[in-house]
């Protein structure tokens, strides 16, 4: 049983590792907001499954917090990345 | 009985690996903004939910079970909202056209 | 060579990949974006390194908030870069380059140097963890073995708001920090501002209360609530408060007052200053740690808020 979640925590891992690769290299700004969400699914379940490989059952708070704080970036990541819009001139219409 | 939940993680985390996987394909295939958004925020928050169905019987009791659950919940809040706003960023600034 | 240590190297491969990209790409706010998924995966490691109080602090403070701050920073110089038409100069950047270098070479040094087995406190910590009615090792030593440092920590972070409200002009002294907030009251962000901090409040408490005997504590506790905070803020649905307010600054001063209170007690009525009365120590240690959520999440919330920018009267 072990075994197998080790291999689904690297397996989880390398997708991860490669949707990073393709998120931040763009093109668009809109693409990069998209890191603290991928991080914040594959990221997540990394943790969860590790908490259970390793036997450390606090690491499912740390997953409850990394939710949340995720989503926070996210969040931060759109506001701030529309504040460019504005300074270019383009009407970002503030999330409507 | 623990064969029984062995089998429930099992096929619950193949099931999520395998989402996960569809997840980058889409990520890396797929040509323009919003199209990969849909691949990231559907296929991965799947393939979390499967993981958090197999780990379920793994847990110590109903506390723990009820804590994975809710940190899916919050998950798929947080990402239908924060997609939203993405799209929204990719469209006015052109490039999901 | 086992399947776990694949997965170790794997993750290593990826969180270096990822260090290496963000110091590697000119645009701020890439950069900005690479550094926090980087602080959110070091989270992980930490993890996998048995230090979940390590990696609890980590994804609150290196992947959200402080790197909220520095996207409010990108954000910011985004101006001055768009109107500068040359970086720094090759010198500039490779004496930055080969200062960060050897600072990294270091450490590097240093941890290869340590005497096998490291010097610890360890067994110590673990021996006298009855004393205070807590079995978490890291709250016992945070709040009672070096219960000092931590009382410092808070009255630092204190002296970092004053700093931070130190750059307000003249005219908005007092007044309300950051700018007002705007987006629709029936839109997603304000849909998510409403049903999201209900739910975080409560994490951000049971983070503090299984602080006790179990990886957690006030520091991470507070991290959550300022974080719902400045999104119900940045949601638009409240204002900052005007730092000239009674009720805010008295908050501010709680936790750290609280502790130094606790700690003149114990040199008037025990043995040295932060001594605790051993049958009072963990209602004493826990009211301390409650009275230090509210400062911090409201320190940290008010931190990223930034220097007041508007008279508080509109």
């Amino acid at each position: 049983m072990t075994e197998f979640l080790t291999a689904a925590v690297g397996l989880i891992l390398a997708m991860l590792g490669l949707g990073l690769v393709s998120i931040l290299r763009g093109p668009t700004d809109a693409d990069r907001m998209m890191a603290a969400q991928l991080i914040g699914t594959a990221g997540i379940a990394v943790l969860l499954l590790l908490g259970t490989v390793t036997g450390v059952p606090a690491a499912v708070d740390v997953a409850l917090i990394l939710a949340l704080l995720a989503t926070f970036a996210s969040i931060a990541f759109v506001k701030k990345g529309l504040s460019r819009l504005e300074t270019d001139g383009a009407d970002p219409g503030e999330d409507r | 009985m623990n064969v029984a939940r062995d089998i429930i993680t099992v096929a619950g985390v193949s099931a999520g690996v395998f989402f996960f996987f569809a997840g980058t394909v889409g990520l890396l295939r797929f040509p323009d903004t919003l199209t990969r958004l849909h691949a990231l925020s559907k296929a991965d928050n799947l393939g979390l939910g499967f993981v958090v169905l197999g780990l379920l019987p793994q847990t110590g009791g109903l506390r723990d079970g009820l804590k994975l659950i809710s940190i899916w919940m919050f998950v798929l809040l947080a990402g239908a909202t924060v997609s939203q706003l993405i799209a929204r960023t990719a469209r006015q600034s052109g490039s999901g056209k | 060579m086992n399947i776990a240590t694949v997965f170790e190297i794997a993750l290593a491969a990826v969180v270096l990949g990822l260090a290496i990209w963000t110091i590697a790409v000119p645009d701020t706010y890439s950069a900005t974006v690479g550094f926090i998924a980087y602080g959110l995966l070091v989270a992980l490691i930490w993890v996998r390194l048995d230090a979940v109080d390590v990696a609890l602090t980590e994804a609150a403070i290196g992947g959200g908030l402080g790197g909220v701050l520095l996207l409010g920073a990108a954000a910011r110089l985004r101006d001055t870069e768009a109107m500068t038409t040359e970086g720094p100069s090759l010198i500039v950047r490779l004496s930055a380059a080969i200062l960060s270098a050897s600072i990294a070479a270091a450490l590097a040094v240093t941890i290869l140097l340590l005497p096998d087995p490291a010097p610890t406190l360890a067994p110590a910590v673990v021996a006298n963890a009855g004393a205070t009615g807590m079995t978490n090792p890291v709250t016992n030593v945070l709040m009672a073995f070096r219960g000092m440092d931590t009382m410092l920590e808070k009255v630092v972070l204190l002296l970092a708001i004053v700093g931070v409200w130190s750059l307000a002009s003249d005219q908005a002294w007092g007044g309300r920090p950051g700018p007002r907030h705007q987006a629709d009251p029936n839109g997603v962000l304000a849909f998510l501002a409403r049903l999201l901090p209900p739910a975080g409040i409560v994490v951000g408490i049971y983070i503090l209360w299984t602080g006790a005997d179990h990886p957690g504590g006030a520091f991470q506790g507070g991290a959550v609530l300022a974080s719902m905070w400045l999104l119900v803020i940045m949601a638009g649905l409240v204002d900052t408060p005007p730092v000239r307010s009674r009720w805010l600054r008295l908050i501010l001063v709680a936790g750290p007052g609280l502790f130094l209170a606790v700690g003149l007690g114990g040199l008037c009525f025990g043995s040295a200053f932060l001594a605790y009365p051993v049958a009072f120590a963990k209602p004493l240690i826990l009211s301390i740690e409650v009275a230090m959520l509210l400062t911090i999440a409201t320190t940290l919330g008010l931190l990223l808020a930034g220097a007041p920018e508007r008279s508080a009267e509109r």
